[in-house]
């Protein structure tokens, strides 16, 4: 993948010369994909071995042309046992319990990840066959997720918390080994408010987000709060599936949406509405989607469970390069994952949009890959989820947050994918210039004056 | 004289069919207006949108287009979430036939034991007429969270839809076997059983198809809600995948498409239940 590669190496190719891009040659990309892979499992074991035998590569060189390969490999073997070594880290990997799975997902952007991993190649690349499933809505992919239909799923990143604490399903311990996406929502309004802008005049307006339990709820309460606007009292926030809400602006039904793209961009599209915000103005670099599975697939199928999340996350580090947008967006438009027009998935992914007044903005951030779950999201999520009403008593933020954001498997799968992990698992951030800490969060649900508490 | 009429109403049929394409034709014409903006947002944005105004509702001729499109490949399979609409339309009959069938088997022998006996009609009765009048969807969230398996309860929710009609049917047409003929065959010492199957079931069997034919449309009616609310395959979540993509033109064909099928399916039953029918 030429986003690890050094860009000030002169060897180096940046742009791919090869169809999966991670070859500097069509010769050396063929030559690869020939070798089994075993084969290609003991050629990296070798290839570790033989760089701590030989620090400085032209010494190995030099050494395998004076005796030869065989000869080189023989006393090689008699120092190391480089057959056991391959063994062992085969066996490391472990047999996957179940080879064939079924992973849900809803037509949003945020999903990218999930959904390219499978036309892209990423599941197969870890000996998983995965079906995934288009569903209908948020409900619905919690209750086949709950039933068992699938292994895991795409799930708004407070679903996790909420059914692990039982708030509106019985509880499950569920867990969030991976976030898919960060920003990449927005708040659109109908085109017939293009005048008022400002949120303060926004009283009686009736919004609508996916569901309940979703940032895009927190984050739309937190900013009608902010401008003084009771997102209970002043005005109205229901819970509509996102490919209704287009149809219901349309039919004005509502006056706006903070949803997820490519909601967003649709309505642009079909001259029905305007981007008002991204929802990174609100919070740059807020968690929105997430990958989910229950606690009970994580601890009985734990190699099926890393491979998976090995996938997602190889995924994720390809989406988050922007050079490899474009031809994302081509994979996931089509009818058999989003089914939306390409240019619309495209100006999602790209961040050239059309904001439907007029203008052409360009904002790279409008949604950006990182798979890392911060713990530090989870306290926040619950700390709205009090503010709002939908868990009383008392929270152990801490104690539900380690356990439903999986941060450790992440961090290591980080690092084999040439990611960057931190070096911590929470960290204070700000929502709309108001700092949270982590560390506090009763303070900070009192320090709001409009909460429901 | 006879075959004037028939002219008559066929050229009255097509008449209607030409002015309602004609008035929708006009309705949905586009302005054609200009684009109003720069080219590079022009490019980004729906073509009505670059005017100004909003996406229209799509023409008689687009819609024709899309059918002959779905007509031309109806059994393409390009993954789980994209097949051709025959195939969409199989799997929703496939479910509808597997439902329907059940609830013949379970209906009409228990129609049958309500109709010949008064004591379990009324120890049944209270139970039936609790349960018909239940909107079939609203035990599809049951369903999902007993059985586990969102086909299996799509499956379910036509059984149950289906089941009451036929129930209701059967045990009304086996009731009301006049009862020249029930003494007849007493007094022919027939035994109970061939008393049922050879005078009681062919004396009821049109009121059993006419509850049969009722159930076929009700179930062909559930089964593309069931399927919206359920998704994966069947014409219900095609439905839903165009209204996902908001193409309207996809929805008006899959909506003649379904109409089409429920029309076969109650000419279908139509046919059989002549063929059982008597004249007194």
């Amino acid at each position: 993948m030429s986003l690890f590669r050094d860009p000030f190496d002169p060897a180096v190719r940046l742009t791919p010369s090869c169809p999966c891009g991670r070859h500097a040659s069509q010769a050396e990309h063929d030559a690869q994909a020939s070798l089994s892979q075993e084969t290609l499992q003991d050629r990296a074991v070798d290839a570790a071995i033989m760089r701590a035998l030989f620090p400085q590569d032209d010494l190995r060189r030099r050494f395998i042309r004076a005796v030869g390969a065989g000869t080189a490999m023989a006393a090689v073997s008699t120092l190391f046992p480089l057959a056991a070594a391959r063994e062992a880290f085969a066996q490391g990997q472990g047999p996957l319990e179940k080879s064939k799975l079924k992973v849900g997902f809803i037509p949003i952007t945020c999903a990218t990840p999930i959904i390219m991993a499978h036309p892209m190649g990423f599941y197969a690349r870890q000996g998983l066959d995965v079906e995934v499933v288009k569903t209908a809505g948020w409900a619905l992919i919690r209750d086949k997720a709950l039933s068992g239909e699938y292994d895991a799923a795409h799930m708004l990143s407070p679903m996790p918390l909420a059914i692990s604490m039982g708030v509106g399903s019985n509880p499950v311990p569920w867990t969030m080994p991976a976030v898919e996406n960060v920003n990449g929502q927005a708040i659109t309004l109908a085109m017939r408010h293009k005048d008022r802008r400002d949120p303060r005049d926004w009283k009686g307006f009736k919004f609508a987000v996916p569901f309940d339990y979703s940032m895009h709820n927190y984050l739309l309460r937190y900013y009608l709060a902010e401008h003084g606007i009771d997102p209970d009292r002043d005005v109205q926030i229901r819970s509509v599936p996102p490919p209704e809400m287009v149809a219901n602006l349309r039919a004005e039904n509502i006056d706006g949406f903070l949803a997820p793209d490519p909601v967003n961009q649709r309505a642009v599209y079909d001259g029905v509405g305007f981007i008002h915000i991204l929802s990174r103005e609100i919070w740059d670099g807020h968690p929105c989607c997430a990958f989910a599975a229950s606690r009970q697939f994580v601890t009985a199928m734990p190699n099926t469970y890393q491979a998976l999340l090995k996938a997602i996350i190889q995924a994720t580090a390809y989406a988050r390069d922007p050079a490899n947008r474009k031809e994302i967006a081509a994979a996931i438009a089509t009818p058999n994952y989003l089914n939306q027009p390409v240019t619309v998935v495209e100006q999602v992914l790209t961040g050239t949009y059309a904001d439907g007044l007029g203008n052409v903005r360009r904002e790279p951030a409008r949604i950006d890959f990182d798979p890392f779950p911060w713990q530090s999201f989870a306290v926040w999520i619950m700390t709205q989820m009090k503010r709002w009403g939908q868990i009383k008593g008392d929270v152990d933020y801490a104690k539900i947050a380690s356990e439903v954001f999986l941060a450790t498997d992440a961090v290591r799968l980080m690092k084999e994918a040439g990611l960057a992990p931190p070096e911590e698992t929470s960290k204070p951030f700000t929502v709309m210039g108001k700092p949270f800490d982590p560390a506090q969060p009763q303070a900070y649900i009192e320090s709001f004056p409009i909460r429901r508490t | 004289m006879h075959d004037r009429s028939r002219w008559r109403a066929w050229l009255l049929s097509l008449a209607i069919l030409a002015s309602a394409l004609l008035v929708w034709h006009a309705a949905t014409r586009g302005e054609g207006g200009q684009a109003t903006v720069d080219a590079e947002y022009a490019a980004l944005v729906g073509q009505a949108a670059a005017a100004g105004g909003q996406t229209p509702m799509p023409g008689p001729m687009e819609v024709g287009r899309q059918i002959w499109q779905h007509l031309q490949d109806p059994f393409y399979d390009r993954g789980p979430n994209d097949k051709g609409v025959g195939i969409q339309l199989a799997y929703s009959l496939g479910r509808v036939l597997i439902g329907y069938l059940a609830a013949a088997l379970v209906a009409i022998p228990v129609g049958f034991l309500i109709g010949m006996s008064p004591t379990v009609h009324r120890a049944l009765d209270p139970y039936i007429q609790v349960l018909k009048p239940i909107s079939p969807l609203a035990w599809m969230p049951l369903a999902l969270y007993t059985l586990r398996d969102a086909g299996v309860s799509a499956v379910f929710v036509i059984f149950i839809c289906s089941v009451w009609p036929m129930l209701i049917n059967t045990a009304f047409g086996v009731a009301s076997v006049r009862q020249d003929w029930l003494n007849v065959a007493r007094t022919l010492e027939v035994s109970r059983l061939r008393t049922a199957f050879y005078v009681v079931l062919p004396a009821a069997a049109p009121t059993i198809m006419t509850g049969m034919r009722i159930s076929i449309g009700i179930a062909w009616l559930v089964i593309v809600a069931a399927e919206m609310l359920i998704g994966g395959t069947g014409i219900g979540y095609f439905v839903w995948n165009e209204w996902n993509n908001l193409s309207i033109a996809n929805i008006i064909s899959a909506i003649l498409l379904i109409g089409m099928v429920g029309m076969l399916l109650d000419a279908l039953l139509a046919r059989l239940s002549r063929l059982v029918s008597y004249k007194e």
